[in-house]
């Protein structure tokens, strides 16, 4: 049971950021989805719903997602199922049901950066940028790598490109947590691989894009890249697998993303 | 027939679909206190001290109550009729704390807000104890229950200073001559994992005293009769002052047929006067009742050169956790249910030890011991097969028990019935086994492979459960059937309401059911171990019959004709025709017939001044099988070890079918939720003993598209001593998927997963290894 | 603090608590078809229609449908009896517990879906457990609800 003394719902970012950083027991809520979870108690909630923040926007030859924009939301849309192969929808479809996605959101999914997330491993082989209304805007790779600091997430931001992309998670059943999830895109030649569940964050496999960048994505290339993002991610174990289960899995499904990328692009 | 065979709606169907209040959390009253419980964060300490002080400031809290406030009785949750084989192990509340989540204090208060501050405001010293929590090693540790008051009914092989709770050895022949004379010999150790009921609805009761004083007990349990007596000892207080009634049940899976929280609002009735009510959550509901015990099983089978398997032996450990429940009779299930099914055997041994550990207690779960036995002699059965390069569905052919046979530990008593050869052929027919055994190439990565598996349950417990039923022709003309089964969603009141209108030929509609309500039903031990359909029912089959007599009787005495010569269709009792058709037609065909809505009406007018009511008890004396073939495909991912169910059969012999939609969703429920047994249900503890798969997020039961195709079929046969020659179905059914479905993974990939769930990760590393071989 | 909503087609002004969760809100007004199953969002029992959309009702701070319309299954009563006639003749029902879910559920898919077969259905259908039915039954129904074949 979770409970919270105050609450606010803040007509502003600065009255929003301010209450936050007041208090160190002060939290920003998103779409809820876990809070039942732990005993958390909190000295003021804040509730973010009314800045306006579920949009689903093109502007500027960008996709800009709100923070309050649900997982849902993400699966629905026309522009993202068909802006990067459909990555964002096909990285999201799976994660518990259409309850919980409708009210899961990106802010709370992004900005928590959880190791099991399916969508920030989809969004680190993008041209995503992160919005916070007191760090200012940043690469999300940037952003994912840093630590924990009180701030609010207003909004990502997508470059809409041609890239092309595929995802691939692996799950002991068909909505559970991702035991090891892959995303994968090439645009003009330039390969980005990332690999999350690991069970740690989301990390962008360096070695392995820059090898598909220099060699391309051939199905012996394929290959070989999976193996160099085995060898330089670091995984661990937990309830749902062993880290080398994991090392394996992830060979197995990058070979597998870079060869439907390959396919599409 | 007119009712039974048909597909009928449940009687409460739309109520339950529709979302109407019927289930124990919709009728807590309003005043009720919330209850809530301190758990232990240790696997095994002693409590050195309490203090309640801070926590009883907390506003709204109305008792604080530990160890030193309940009797001293040592009892057990485990619900079987008296005298229950379970050890008497447990104290509502106890200084010793024996395993994390066992009950340290009882709260008590206004809402939950208030209970919950409460809890955290006790204060408790521990004295830790280091704890067992690997069963294999639990007979070499310290004693979990040194305690001097633990009982039992009579002797089940407990030791309690070797943690043993329960141990038992059956032995039929000359084992070991046997086993050496056999042309084939295989053996294997299985492990099987406590999986969790995860029914839908929490254990959840309110209490209250009545107006005579009386304590009233509200809960979701499949045993108001045993959950009576289990109150009455602990808080000793005599029976007749406690009357428990079940509502609606969320499900129950044989959870529920162990006591949970029944006994901890009631003691804060009883301390208090006031109403109070207990909702578990998940994560009680999974660490802090029961699941199913954990085994190994060790298994030798051999076969002579033509097949026949002659000498079969099982050893088992079993994982009782902290407390006895149901341990020496899971245990002695395991070869029950197993030792019967091949009877060319010319030695049988099984043996087993149920053992004490500091974890999470095991229960009753559906399969109840069958279930595990089933995966180690079924799996063990087709590695016999391969060896001898025998297609694994003939040499079960060659080997099942048949109608009127007999098998070496059954004490000469014959199979009253069985279709299993038929289901065995059926299934291959809708699986395709000829073009599909073993394995055929899919797509690049992939590969499929089928297997199978057959098992058996019993249908009651023989010459211990007996049922009772009463049926009372009500003043308008319906009738009340009152019954002490407890359905728990399965239909059971709806087809034991198809039986009596069977018998009584009248519409369905007309039976008005009630149960269950210790206060009013007649004696039943309730719903467990397969037994309502069948024992139930066949106390109904005979109600009904008793009280058809009484209205054709009546009916007879108001026309004035000798009941020999009334003839009852259900609406009316008339003299029967043909007797002297001229007069018949002289006076009329009406003239001479009363209808049962006249009777009903006269019988409880001064004219009858008799009402009437039929009644009978009834108690197997045998425990008929009921059979399942089941048949898996499964397609594996080379590159992953990834399972996917494409498809599974399971032919099932219930006897009768009583209800074919009822039948069927029995057998498409068991199967999945044997299917998550099989592949997605695992167990987790922490090094320090506390369970991690405590929720739905981390304990998986299988979703919908986890369960691939499942598609049930039908070979009836006919139970000669069953109703309308109906045997059980509830239990059976759950008992297949773990091993056809490792055999199917077998035939894909040459892995062989012996301690389930077989994950991904599992056939991985299996393949793995073959390739390094 | 006080919450403005249109609940089942009413409107309501109702103080809740700031951590309040909607399942429980609603629940204490006496629309006991709601009902939870799980603290972790996994079971689906809770679902309810915020603004039409099916959410989790146990893991919905009630103070965020202040200004919404929520639909539990009392206010869609008659088309989920049309449903649930159809289930309860497959004898899917069960014990009947995450009914309730299932319906708002399905009466959400059958809205928002345009063409489905089994793997559609099953899919949205996803978040929503059962540990009676194994499934197959439910799946019927909801095919002769839509009235598609599936596939």
């Amino acid at each position: 049971m979770f409970s919270t003394r105050d609450l606010l719902q803040p007509e502003t970012f600065e009255q929003a950021y301010e209450t936050l950083i007041s208090r160190r027991s002060n939290t920003v809520l998103g779409g809820c989805a876990f809070l039942r979870l732990g005993r958390k108690k909190m000295g003021t909630a804040i509730d973010l719903s009314k800045l306006g923040l579920n949009f689903i926007r093109e502007a500027d030859h960008r996709v800009e997602i709100g923070a309050m924009t649900t997982l849902r939301d993400i699966e629905t849309s026309p522009l993202l199922a068909s802006s990067f192969s459909g990555l964002l929808p096909r990285a999201v479809r799976n994660i518990v049901g259409v309850q919980f996605r409708n009210g899961a959101t990106v802010g709370g999914s992004v900005f928590s950066r959880s190791g099991f997330s399916d969508l920030l491993t989809a969004l680190l082989v993008l041209d995503c940028e992160v919005t916070l209304f007191h760090g200012g805007t940043m690469p999300l790779a940037e952003f994912a790598c840093g630590a924990y600091e009180k701030d609010i997430l207003t909004k990502i931001s997508l470059g809409l490109d041609a890239r092309a992309a595929a995802y691939q998670s692996f799950r002991n059943t068909t909505s559970d947590f991702s035991v090891l999830n892959v995303a994968v895109s090439c645009l003009g030649g330039r390969w980005l691989v990332a690999v999350g569940a690991r069970p740690q964050r989301a990390r962008v496999a360096v070695n392995a894009s820059e090898f598909l960048s220099q060699e391309g994505g051939a199905e012996t290339n394929a290959s070989a890249a999976a193996l160099l993002a085995g060898a330089e991610l670091s995984f661990g174990t937990n309830m749902r697998a062993t880290a080398e289960f994991r090392r394996a899995l992830c060979q197995v499904l990058v070979k597998r993303a870079v060869t439907e990328v390959k396919q599409c692009s | 027939m007119r009712s039974v065979g048909k597909a009928a709606k449940k009687i409460d169907g739309m109520a339950l679909a529709t979302g109407k209040p019927s289930y124990t959390e919709d009728m807590v009253p309003a005043n009720a206190l919330v209850v809530k419980i301190l758990r232990s964060p240790h696997a095994f300490a002693k409590i050195r001290s309490v203090d309640t002080s801070r926590a009883e400031r907390v506003e709204g809290v109305e008792c604080i109550l530990t160890y030193r406030d309940v009797p001293r009785v040592r009892f057990t949750l485990a619900g079987q009729s008296y005298p229950e084989p379970s050890p008497y192990d447990r104290l509502i509340l106890d200084p010793v704390v024996r395993y994390v989540g066992d009950e340290v204090a009882v709260v008590a208060a206004r809402d939950d807000k208030a209970a919950a501050e409460a809890l955290r405001k006790i204060r408790v010293e521990y004295e830790i104890y280091p704890p067992i929590l690997d069963f294999e090693q639990a007979q070499n540790g310290g004693a979990i229950h040194p305690e001097e008051n633990l009982s039992c009914n009579f002797p089940i092989g407990l030791q309690a200073e070797k943690n043993v709770a329960s141990s038992q050895t059956i032995e039929a022949g000359d084992f070991s001559g046997e086993l050496a004379a056999c042309a084939a010999v295989v053996e294997e150790t299985y492990y099987t994992q406590a999986q969790a009921h995860a029914m839908m609805e929490t254990y959840r009761a309110f209490s209250y005293l009545d107006s005579q004083g009386r304590l009233v007990v509200v809960t979701s349990t499949q045993i108001p009769f045993h959950v009576r007596r289990q109150l009455a000892r602990a808080l000793q207080l005599p029976a007749g002052k406690i009357r428990v009634i079940k509502p609606r049940i969320g499900g129950g899976f044989g959870g529920k047929q162990t006591g949970a929280v029944e006994v901890f609002a009631a003691l804060v009735t009883l301390k208090t006067g006031k109403p109070a009510r207990i909702v578990y959550d998940r994560r009680e509901t999974f660490s802090c009742t029961t699941s199913r015990h954990a085994m190994r099983l060790k298994v030798r089978m051999g076969a002579d050169t033509e097949g026949y398997i002659r000498a079969l032996e099982i050893v088992t450990l079993s994982d009782t956790g902290a407390y006895g429940e149901h341990a020496p009779t899971v245990l002695g299930c395991v070869g029950e249910y197993t030792l019967p099914l091949y009877n060319k055997t010319r030695a049988l041994r099984f043996s087993g030890r149920a053992v004490y550990t500091n974890k999470t207690p095991a229960g009753a779960l559906r399969g109840y011991g069958a279930t595990q036995g089933t995966f180690a002699v079924e799996s063990t059965l087709n590695k016999l097969a391969e060896k001898m390069n025998l297609d694994p569905t003939e040499m079960r052919l060659k080997n099942i028990i048949k109608e009127g046979e007999t098998y070496l530990t059954g004490k000469g008593v014959p199979l009253g019935s069985s279709s299993l050869g038929r289901c065995i052929e059926k299934g291959k027919e809708l699986i395709g086994w000829q073009e599909k055994f073993p394995r055929r190439e899919a797509a690049s990565n992939k590969v499929r492979g089928v297997g199978m598996a057959v098992a058996m349950q019993g249908s009651g417990i023989a010459n211990i459960d007996t049922a009772s039923a009463e049926l009372r022709l009500n003043d308008d003309g319906n009738i009340t059937l009152l019954l002490g089964s407890t359905d728990m969603g399965t239909g059971s009141d709806t087809i034991l309401a198809q039986m009596a209108a069977e018998v009584l030929r009248i519409s369905p509609e007309k039976i008005i059911v009630h149960a269950a309500d210790t206060d009013v039903s007649p004696y039943d031990p309730g719903s467990y171990a397969s037994s309502t359909t069948y024992v139930t029912g066949n106390a109904v089959l005979r109600a009904a019959e008793d009280l058809k007599q009484k209205i054709i009787a009546r009916g007879a005495a108001f026309l004035e004709i000798d009941p020999e010569e009334a003839e009852y269709d259900g609406e009316t009792v008339k003299e029967a025709a043909g007797k002297d058709p001229a007069t018949a037609a002289l006076e009329g065909s009406g003239e001479k017939g009363i209808t049962l809505a006249k009777i009903a009406e006269q019988s409880v007018l001064g004219i009858g001044r008799h009402q009437l009511t039929g009644q009978a008890t009834f108690g197997g004396e045998v425990s008929p099988p009921p059979f399942v073939a089941g048949f898996a495909e499964v397609e594996v991912d080379k590159e992953t070890g990834k399972v996917e169910l494409v498809d599974y059969v399971a032919v099932v012999d219930c006897g009768t079918v009583i209800n074919p939609n009822l039948a069927r969703i029995q057998a498409e429920g068991g199967i999945a939720q044997g299917i998550g047994m099989a592949l997605y249900e695992d167990v987790k503890y922490s090094e320090k003993g506390k369970m991690q798969t405590d929720t739905f997020m981390q304990y998986k039961i299988p979703g919908r598209e986890d369960v691939g195709r499942v598609r049930i079929a039908f070979e009836e046969s006919y139970e000669p001593t069953g109703p309308f020659g109906a045997k059980s179905i509830g239990e059976v059914v759950i008992n297949t998927p773990p091993p056809a479905i490792a055999q199917a993974v077998y035939n894909a990939v040459g892995v062989r997963v012996t301690d389930l769930p077989i994950t991904a990760e599992k056939v991985f590393m299996g393949m793995r290894e073959i390739v390094h071989k | 603090m006080l919450i403005n909503a249109v609940v089942n087609g009413k409107k309501v002004s109702w103080e809740v608590a700031k951590d309040e969760m909607l399942a429980d809100t609603l629940r204490n007004h006496g629309l006991l078809s709601v009902r939870t199953g799980c603290d972790t969002g996994n079971c689906g029992i809770c679902t309810v229609w915020v603004e039409g959309k099916p959410v989790l009702s146990c893991s919905t701070l009630s103070f965020r449908v202040d200004g919404k319309s929520v639909t539990t299954l009392e206010g869609v009563s008659k088309e989920a009896a049309k449903f649930a006639e159809i289930l309860t003749a497959e004898g899917a029902e069960q014990c009947g517990f995450c009914s309730p879910g299932l319906i708002m559920n399905v009466l959400a898919l059958a809205r928002e879906l345009k063409t489905c077969g089994d793997e559609e259905i099953n899919h949205y259908l996803a978040g929503n457990l059962c540990r009676c039915t194994g499934y197959m039954g439910q799946l019927r129904a909801v095919k002769k609800y839509l009235g598609v074949d599936g596939r």
